[in-house]
C-alpha cells in the first residue's frame, strides 16, 4: 500500500499494446488505398472518380509545395489566426461563462444579449468583420474567436452551475472569499466542462478559420485551397484538404491531451466493458516480479486505457 | 460544563501559538433555524461553552445538520439571535470550522492539498503549510496517504483527512456533522479516540452531531437532544470520554432517558 503512494496522480501512462497502434495505421492506410483503387481505375458508378485525383497525384502535389516558401507561409498564417482567435475565445469564454453563471446581474445584462448573438453562424459575421474592423487580418481572427466563443461560454457556464455547492461551503467555512473560492473552487471543478467546450470550440475555429480565409484571406490554408479551385487545380486543393485535416487533428488533440492532464484527477471506474483476462502475464511465474509491481499494473493499465481512445 | 474549566489548562500546556488556539463560547437565543418558508428547528436556546464538547442526537430529518450550518453561518437564522463571544455571527469564517455529513474534500486536490488549504487561506507561508498538513496528516494516520487524491482512499480516510483539514485552520469552533457515521463500531471507537487525542489540547469548542447515543455519551461534556422540531433537552455527562464509565449508574440512567426521549 505504501509503495505506490507518492506515484499518485503522477502515475506514467503506459503506452497501449503495440496491435492497437497498428491497426490504427492499417485502417488509415486501407482508406488511401480505396481512394488510389477508385481513382486510378476512374471508377464510374453514380459516384464518380474518374476526375478525382488519385492518392499520388496528390502526394506530388504535396511534395512540391512543401518545398515551396508559400506553404509553409500559408500554414503559419492560418495558425496564427486561429491561435489567436482560440486563446482570445478561451479566455474570455470562460470569464464571461463563469461571470454570467456566478453573478446575476452579469446574467441579467449579458445574457440576453448572448443569448440572440450565438445562433448567428459566425461565418455569417464576415460583413460585420469587413465594416467592423481596418484589414481582414483581424476580421478574420474576430471570426475564429466568435466561432469558438460560445461553446466555451455555454459548457463553462453549465459546468460552473453544476459544481458540487460543498465544495464551495467548505472553503468558506475555511475563511476563503470571493477569489479564494473562484481560483481554488470554481475554475478546478468547472475544467472538465471548460475542456468540453475548449474542444468543440477547437473544432468550430477550424471550421470558420478556413471559410473566412476562403471569402476574404490573403494567404493561409483556405486562401490557398479556393486559390487552387478556380484554377482547377485539383491535387492543389486536395493537398489544401489534408493540410487542414492533419492541422486541425494536432489542434484538437493538443487540446485533448492537455484537458486530460489537467483533469487527472477525475475519478475513473474500473470498470473495462469487453475486457479480457490476460492469463498469459499472470500465469508466468518464470518472471521473478515483485508482488508490488505486479499489484500495480492492472490499475496503471485501466487508467490508460481510455486515454488513448480518441 | 464543569469540564471545560478541565480542558482549559492543558492547551495552555500545548507549545504551538497557544494564544491563537482558544474556545468560542456560542450562544442561541429565541433561534428559529431552516430554511425560508421551511423552519426546521423553533425557539432554541442554547449556550455552548467555551472548549466544551457538545453532542447533538435526533433522529434523521431532526435538523441536525441545519444546526450546525446555522452555526457555521452557512445558514442564516430565521429568528432569534446567534452570538460568538457575544457578537452576532456575521458570516462564515474560519474560526468555525464544519466537518460535512458528506465528503467536502476538494477531488482535484491530494490530502496533503486539502489540508494545506486553510493554511494557505490563512497566510501561512508554503514550506510551513507543508510541514503542518502533513503533521495533520499524521496525526490521523494518514502519512502515508498524503500524495493520494481523495477518491483514491477509503471513505473513512476521508473523513480522517477531512478531521485534518477542519483542524489544521486552528478553529476556535469545530462543527462535526456525523463525522464516523459510516464507519464500522470498531474503527468508529478508534476515531473516538483519535478524536479526544487529537482535540486534546487545541481547546476548541466542539459541537458533534450524530445519531449514536453511545458515541454522544462518550464524547460530549453534555447531549442535547432535538426532535419534534425542538431542542428537547440538554443534558450534563457524567464521567465524559471514559471507556470505563459505560457501567455508571449515572450514565446508564442517562442514556435510558435520551433512549426514551428519542423514541417518542
Ligand atoms: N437543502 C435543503 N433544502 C430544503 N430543505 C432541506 C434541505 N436540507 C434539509 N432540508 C430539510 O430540513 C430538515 C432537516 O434536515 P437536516 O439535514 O438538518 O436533518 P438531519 O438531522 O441532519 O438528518 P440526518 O441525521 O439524516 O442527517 C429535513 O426535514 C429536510 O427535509
Ligand atoms: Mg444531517
Amino acid at each position: 500500500m505504501s509503495r505506490p503512494a507518492p506515484r499518485a496522480g503522477r502515475y506514467r501512462r503506459p503506452l497501449p499494446p503495440i496491435g492497437r497502434y497498428a491497426l490504427r495505421v492499417a485502417a488509415l492506410a486501407a482508406a488511401l488505398g480505396l481512394w488510389q483503387v477508385l481513382t486510378s481505375l476512374d471508377v464510374d458508378l453514380w459516384l464518380r472518380f474518374s476526375q478525382f485525383p488519385t492518392v499520388t497525384d496528390v502526394a506530388h502535389a504535396f511534395a512540391d509545395r512543401v518545398s515551396g516558401a508559400d506553404y509553409w507561409t500559408d500554414l503559419t498564417d492560418s495558425l496564427t489566426r486561429i491561435v489567436t482567435g482560440f486563446l482570445l475565445a478561451a479566455v474570455l469564454g470562460v470569464a464571461g461563462g463563469v461571470l454570467v453563471a456566478r453573478s446575476r446581474l452579469a446574467e441579467d445584462l449579458l445574457g440576453p444579449l448572448l443569448e440572440v448573438v450565438r445562433p448567428i453562424p459566425a461565418i455569417a459575421l464576415v460583413p460585420v468583420a469587413i465594416l467592423l474592423f481596418p484589414s481582414n487580418e483581424e476580421g478574420i481572427v474576430f471570426i475564429t474567436f466568435t466561432a469558438a466563443f460560445f461553446p466555451v461560454l455555454v459548457s463553462t457556464r453549465h459546468s460552473v452551475r453544476a459544481l458540487t455547492p460543498v465544495w464551495e461551503e467548505a472553503v468558506l467555512t475555511m475563511g476563503g472569499g470571493r477569489w479564494r473560492i473562484l481560483g481554488s473552487v470554481v475554475l478546478p471543478g468547472a475544467l472538465p466542462g471548460i475542456f468540453g467546450g475548449l474542444s468543440v470550440g477547437i473544432g468550430v475555429s477550424w471550421i470558420c478559420v478556413i471559410s473566412a480565409e476562403m471569402i476574404s484571406g490573403q494567404y493561409g490554408v483556405g486562401y490557398r485551397t479556393w486559390q487552387d479551385y478556380t484554377i482547377v487545380n485539383y491535387p492543389g486543393v486536395f493537398v489544401g484538404m489534408v493540410t487542414i485535416g492533419v492541422l486541425g487533428w494536432l489542434t484538437s488533440t493538443t487540446v485533448e491531451l492537455l484537458g486530460r492532464r489537467l483533469t487527472r484527477w477525475l475519478p475513473r471506474t474500473s470498470y473495462v466493458p469487453g475486457a479480457r483476462p490476460t492469463p498469459s502475464r499472470t500465469l508466468a511465474p518464470a518472471r521473478p516480479a515483485p508482488a508490488a509491481v505486479r499489484t500495480e499494473q492492472p490499475s496503471g493499465t485501466e487508467e490508460a486505457r481510455d486515454e488513448h481512445l480518441v | 460544563m464543569s469540564t471545560s474549566s478541565d480542558i482549559k489548562p492543558e492547551l495552555r500546556t500545548v507549545a504551538q501559538a497557544p494564544s491563537s488556539v482558544r474556545g468560542t463560547r456560542l450562544t442561541l437565543q429565541a433561534a428559529t433555524l431552516g430554511r425560508r418558508d421551511a423552519p426546521v428547528l423553533a425557539d432554541v436556546d442554547l449556550d455552548i461553552a467555551r472548549g466544551e464538547i457538545l453532542t447533538v442526537v435526533g433522529p434523521s430529518g431532526c435538523g441536525k445538520s441545519t444546526l450546525l450550518r446555522t452555526l457555521a453561518s452557512l445558514l442564516p437564522p430565521l429568528a432569534g439571535e446567534i452570538d460568538q463571544d457575544g457578537h452576532p455571527l456575521a458570516g462564515p469564517s474560519a474560526e468555525r470550522a464544519l466537518i460535512f455529513q458528506e465528503d467536502a474534500l476538494l477531488p482535484w486536490r491530494t490530502l496533503r492539498a486539502n489540508v494545506e488549504l486553510p493554511l494557505a487561506i490563512g497566510r501561512v507561508p508554503r514550506s510551513e503549510r507543508r510541514v503542518q498538513a502533513e503533521e495533520w496528516l499524521a496525526r490521523v494516520g494518514l502519512a502515508d496517504h498524503a500524495r493520494q487524491l481523495p477518491h483514491r482512499v477509503s471513505g473513512g480516510q476521508r473523513q480522517r483527512a477531512q478531521l485534518a483539514r477542519a483542524l489544521a485552520g486552528r478553529p476556535r469552533a469545530v462543527l462535526m456533522d456525523e463525522p464516523f457515521g459510516a464507519l464500522d463500531a470498531q474503527t468508529r471507537a478508534g476515531m473516538q479516540d483519535l478524536l479526544v487525542e487529537v482535540l486534546r489540547g487545541t481547546g476548541a469548542t466542539v459541537v458533534f452531531v450524530t445519531h449514536d447515543v453511545d458515541e454522544a455519551l462518550f464524547l460530549g461534556d453534555r447531549v442535547a437532544l432535538l426532535g419534534a422540531g425542538r431542542l428537547l433537552a440538554v443534558r450534563d455527562i457524567p464521567r465524559p470520554r471514559d471507556r470505563t464509565a459505560l457501567d455508571d449508574p449515572a450514565r446508564v440512567a442517562l442514556r435510558r432517558d435520551v433512549l426514551t426521549s428519542l423514541g417518542t
